[in-house]
């Protein structure tokens, strides 16, 4: 593939006090794929996740984006250059409806002097583009838009979350976590709206510790291992044990034994 | 790859996803229902529930047409008149501005306990700059507001800056304003006679218009008419909602693109202007400027809150649902003052009404359970 990537660092370093969680850590997204970001508890694939959506900022290293250096200093930054981020624990408002979660921050106002002078919201533009969102990725089982997101159930929650990623996210979409609290059911449904969501060319970042979600939806797999990327593996060529061995030391990779 | 769908997928697993581990296979074969809201079989009372849980004000709207008829029956003509119903909401104007200043600072799961203490000082500084300074009213007046925007500014900056409790910030302030207030008048009370002849903008609130029996002072239209504004902007606003989200879950707002600290800030300054709002309309409402009124408007306006069906832990319930909270206790003192029992009881009476609304907010927010 003679592609390049579209999101990538270089020689990232994060301290924290003592503590190294970031060693020199690279990392690179190429357009259209899923790449599954997998390591032991403590390896620094967290901080890593937070230094691309700008949770935490760097002490050293580069990032880019297509191409061109970024330096975020906040999600929100990082969201504004087209990199949504679904946190494990969503980041819904619980009171407010599916519509309001979907545009929290980026509402939409009415044209003209309603909106301009008043500040009033366009509610039905709002809840027609959430309506559209969440339908093309198969969540039209929520029957009402003003609905709270509280009375939704935990697979529902993560749909709205993975839909809102998905409307806005223009150019990577990191999910952490995205089944941990799922059940075998719910876990299917949101595994195939990520497909869905690779199938419209949008690249997607999963963290998880699931080793069969992982080799069955990713097309690389990178592991992390002691604040650094110990090596990206197809998961075609790899079974699960030999992923596990590496991300624990039990066993290195061929080209870092040859390197 | 870039294969685009924008063909709605339906509830039907998509192409290439088959379920690929052994214990899924069986998922096939299961209801393919992802959820269902099921809006038909319930029972009146779910129904009822859920009723009220999409509308968090209905509940203090049928205690308060419920009281008004109870007293009406009871008391005849001399309840049910225009003089005494414009009465209660006279009586109820300060409160009902104040509880709208509360209402913002508890939709975001804070708590001011310095509302009274602001509006009092407010009002005292537009008395003070006016009769010791010299200032003309209408300059005291914006000193005044001015005042009540920088205590609630202070109390912003404690609760998001240093991340302090709202209640032990607002506990704080509440004795800090309260004592410089006493200092600064110096315990002493401007006249109303003398503010009426020389600064009757200060007395502005006290003025009314008459529809027959009807009295509605300028300090009533403007509280319906803050509530009113405050309903729109909270509701149709992404200012209003980033309240709710504020009071909801801070880091979800955070995270989704919210600023918190700067959303707090805002909020505990409109509250401290809207108390210092109140304290103008205080002078309206006594007449004299007085550094000891108003003693418990905080806990009246707690009150009228909790009645009303807001949630002390933040982001649920309606703005118009503390006016009605602040209309039944307006409705239960004059209505028991009429019939002439014991103002003991009424008291008692606000104390099982606080203690039911708690009780009935837990219920609803079962439905989400």
């Amino acid at each position: 593939m003679a592609l390049e990537p579209i999101l990538t660092a270089r020689g990232l370093v994060k301290r924290y006090g003592r503590v190294t969680a970031l060693d020199h850590a690279d990392f690179d997204l190429y357009p259209g794929e899923i790449l599954a970001v997998i390591g032991d508890n403590g390896a620094g694939k967290s901080s890593m996740i937070k230094a691309i959506s700008g949770a935490i900022t760097p002490d050293e290293g580069e990032i880019k984006l297509e191409g061109q250096p970024v330096h975020f200093r906040s999600p929100i930054e990082a969201r504004s250059a087209g990199i949504e981020t679904v946190y494990q624990n969503l980041a819904l408002s619980p009171a407010l409806s599916i519509a309001d979660n979907m545009f929290l921050g980026r509402e939409i106002r009415k044209p003209g002097v309603m909106g301009q002078w008043f500040r009033k919201l366009d509610r039905t533009a709002m809840e027609k583009f959430a309506r559209d969102k969440l339908s093309e990725l198969g969540l039209m089982t929520i029957q009402n838009i003003n609905q709270a997101v509280e009375t939704l159930s935990g697979g529902q929650r993560q749909g709205v979350a993975v839909a809102r990623a998905a409307a806005f996210g223009s150019k990577v979409i990191i999910l952490d976590e995205p089944t941990a609290a799922l059940g075998v059911k719910e876990s299917r449904r949101v595994l195939e709206l990520i497909l869905d969501v690779r199938r419209r060319g949008i690249p997607i970042v999963l963290i998880s510790h699931n080793m069969p979600h992982v080799f069955e939806v990713a097309d690389r797999i990178h592991i992390h291992r002691l604040g650094r990327r110990l090596t990206v593996i197809n998961p075609k060529d790899y079974t699960m044990s030999d992923a596990v061995a590496f991300m624990t030391g039990a066993k290195l990779p061929a080209e870092a034994i040859a390197a | 790859m870039s294969e685009t769908s924008t063909v709605p997928q339906g509830a039907q697993p998509s192409q290439g996803s088959q379920p690929s581990q052994e214990f899924e296979k069986v998922l096939t074969g299961s209801a393919t229902q992802v959820a269902s809201f099921d809006t038909h079989d319930k029972t009146p009372i779910q129904k009822f529930q859920h009723f009220l849980h999409g509308s968090p004000s209905a509940v203090p709207l049928i205690v308060l047409v419920l009281s008004v008829a109870v007293f009406g029956i009871i008391l005849g003509g001399k309840f049910f008149s225009a003089f005494t119903m414009t009465l209660i909401l006279q009586q109820v104007a300060i409160v009902g501005i104040v509880g709208a200043a509360q209402t913002l600072v508890i939709l975001t799961a804070g708590i001011d306990l310095s509302v009274g203490a602001i509006m009092v000082l407010s009002s005292v500084v537009m008395g003070q700059f006016t009769f010791r300074y010299g200032l003309p009213p209408s300059l005291a007046v914006l000193c005044g507001l001015a005042c009540g925007a920088l205590c609630g500014y202070i109390n912003g900056l404690l609760v998001a800056r240093m991340k302090l409790p709202p209640f032990i910030v607002t506990l704080g302030m509440w004795q800090i304003i309260l004592a410089s207030n006493f200092l600064y008048s110096a315990n002493e009370t401007i006249r109303s006679q003398d503010i009426s002849a020389q600064a009757p903008l200060l007395q502005f609130f006290g003025n009314n218009i008459r529809f027959g029996g009807a009295v509605f002072t300028y300090g009533v239209i403007a509280m319906v008419l803050l509530v009113a504004l405050l309903w729109y902007v909270l509701n149709h606003t992404a200012w209003g909602r980033h309240v709710y989200a504020v009071g909801d879950d801070p880091d979800a707002a955070e995270l989704a693109g919210v600023n918190v600290k700067r959303m707090l800030i805002s909020v505990y300054t409109l509250s401290g202007l809207i108390c210092a709002l109140a304290g103008w309309a205080l002078i309206g409402r006594i007449g004299s400027v007085s550094p000891t009124a108003g003693q418990f408007a905080n806990i009246e306006s707690i009150t009228a809150v909790v009645i009303g069906g807001l949630s002390l832990f933040g982001g649920r319930g309606s703005i118009l649902g503390m006016i009605f909270g602040a209309l039944i206790v307006g409705v239960f003192s004059l209505g028991l003052r009429l019939i002439g029992t014991d103002p003991q009881w009424t008291y008692l009476l606000i104390g099982v009404l606080i203690i039911s609304a708690v009780a009935i907010d837990q219920w609803i927010r079962k439905v989400a359970g």
